[in-house]
């Protein structure tokens, strides 16, 4: 789910970026965007960031905004050759904030088709009615406790 | 999922198992097991407050009269004032106010303490960098994951029936469990309307933002049998599992609550 969600953000900071690159490179005169470069003109080189002059087989990297989404900033680092990403490389991603929180909580518990121990079902962590510490040798979570220490 | 190394710890207070699990920068280290220190020190500063089982308990003094409200530390009004709201909120199915052996009527703010504590305590282990954790109290859990690297915690929930098997998982990484029953303890649990045991639901488990909900949220639907479910569907931002008596089971979702397959 986190890595769907990850993809999905990076492609849509991958799009924003795309859109966003536009403006800059034009503010700085350079003609071309990754957007806008046009597939039939093969032979001209992006002037992407950091190269100049290359040929048209010259990798370049860029490195777009930090976007904001919900789950937080997301920054991401393409490279590009000859007018297409051939990398894409996320330097900054969501380290987690309250946000968070919203999303994962939904989660809905989902019974087990035939009743597990701790062990096969590969759980962390027991919820269940309140166990008293006379009861706790007995529970499920000592059970637990005793495998992770 | 990748497998992220785990430490468990385990400790007693106010009468129930408190489990940490930690993984990440502050696991293994001083930085961590100084927070599950002051974690525990929360949770004995509570215990002196609000047991029912301590004579000497603030709770205690003021339930027979030895002192007032206003005598007491102002967490004893804040659990109060959320113990009136979830009483409103199951129209009278759970309450603070049971009544005792003899007929007269105790105050026993238990049913929120506990999560409502946990949260407390866990506030110096959301203070540590880098490190996930999930801290039980008696069975009843609040967790955190950061980052989209690690893997939601998986919580179990006991069956009811068999307390030594699971009978549903739900991945959580940021959020809140809470399950009210009568495996460990037999009827403690009453409606309040009627002073009787709940009819007809044999676990309540609600999974919130925050474990004082939760936790306040599984006692009130459980105290209201058959109508768990119900009730708690109507509850926005919760979601739940209910085991029946006679072994079936409900998922519920409440309002605002989108399911997401975490995992």
């Amino acid at each position: 789910m986190k890595r769907i969600v990850l993809w999905f953000m990076s492609t849509l900071t991958v799009v924003t970026l795309l859109f966003g690159y536009h403006t800059s490179t034009s503010a700085s005169g350079t003609p071309t965007s990754v957007l806008a470069q046009p597939s039939s003109d093969t032979a001209a080189t992006s002037g992407t960031g950091d190269s100049s002059g290359s040929s048209s087989s010259a990798a370049s990297t860029v490195t777009g905004p930090a976007a904001d989404t919900r789950w937080g900033p997301v920054q991401v680092q393409l490279t590009v050759e000859d007018g297409t990403i051939t990398d894409v490389t996320v330097v900054e991603y969501p380290t987690g904030n309250g946000k968070d929180r919203q999303i994962n909580a939904r989660a809905i518990p989902v019974l087990v088709q035939e009743t597990l121990d701790a062990q096969s079902a590969d759980i962390d962590m027991v919820s269940g009615a309140t166990v008293t510490s006379e009861g706790y040798l007995e529970s499920l979570q000592a059970a637990l406790d005793e495998a992770g220490l | 999922m990748s497998t992220v190394p785990t430490v468990l710890m385990v400790e007693h207070v106010m009468g129930m198992p408190i489990s940490l699990a930690l993984r990440g920068r502050h696991a293994t280290d001083d930085v961590g097991r100084a927070a599950w220190a002051e974690t525990m020190a929360v949770l004995r500063a509570v215990d002196d407050v609000f047991s029912t089982y301590r004579p000497d308990s603030v709770v205690r003094r003021l339930d027979r009269g030895e002192i007032t409200l206003a005598d007491c530390p102002p967490e004893v009004q804040e659990v109060l004032a959320l113990g009136a709201a979830a009483e409103r909120d199951s129209g009278g199915a759970f309450s603070v106010y049971r009544p005792g052996p003899d007929g007269r009527v105790v105050l026993d703010p238990s049913g929120v303490v506990k999560g409502w504590a946990a949260e407390r305590a866990a506030e110096p282990l959301r203070a540590l960098d880098g490190t996930d954790f999930c801290l039980s109290a008696g069975g009843d859990l609040l967790c955190r994951t950061l980052g989209p690297d690690t893997p939601p915690w998986r919580i179990g929930i006991e069956d009811p029936h068999d307390p030594r098997r699971v009978i549903a998982v739900v991945p959580l990484g940021t959020g809140a469990v809470a399950t009210s029953g009568t495996a460990h303890r037999g009827a403690h649990l009453v409606d309040a309307r009627t002073g009787r045991p709940p009819e007809g639901v044999a676990s309540v488990t609600v999974v919130a933002d925050s474990l004082t909900d939760a936790d306040i949220d599984a006692t009130a639907a459980y105290a209201q049998g058959c109508e768990a479910a119900d009730w708690l569907a109507g509850r926005p931002g919760r979601t739940g599992f209910v085991v029946w008596a006679d072994g079936s089971t409900t998922s519920v979702c409440g309002p605002d609550a989108e399911e997401h397959a975490v995992g």
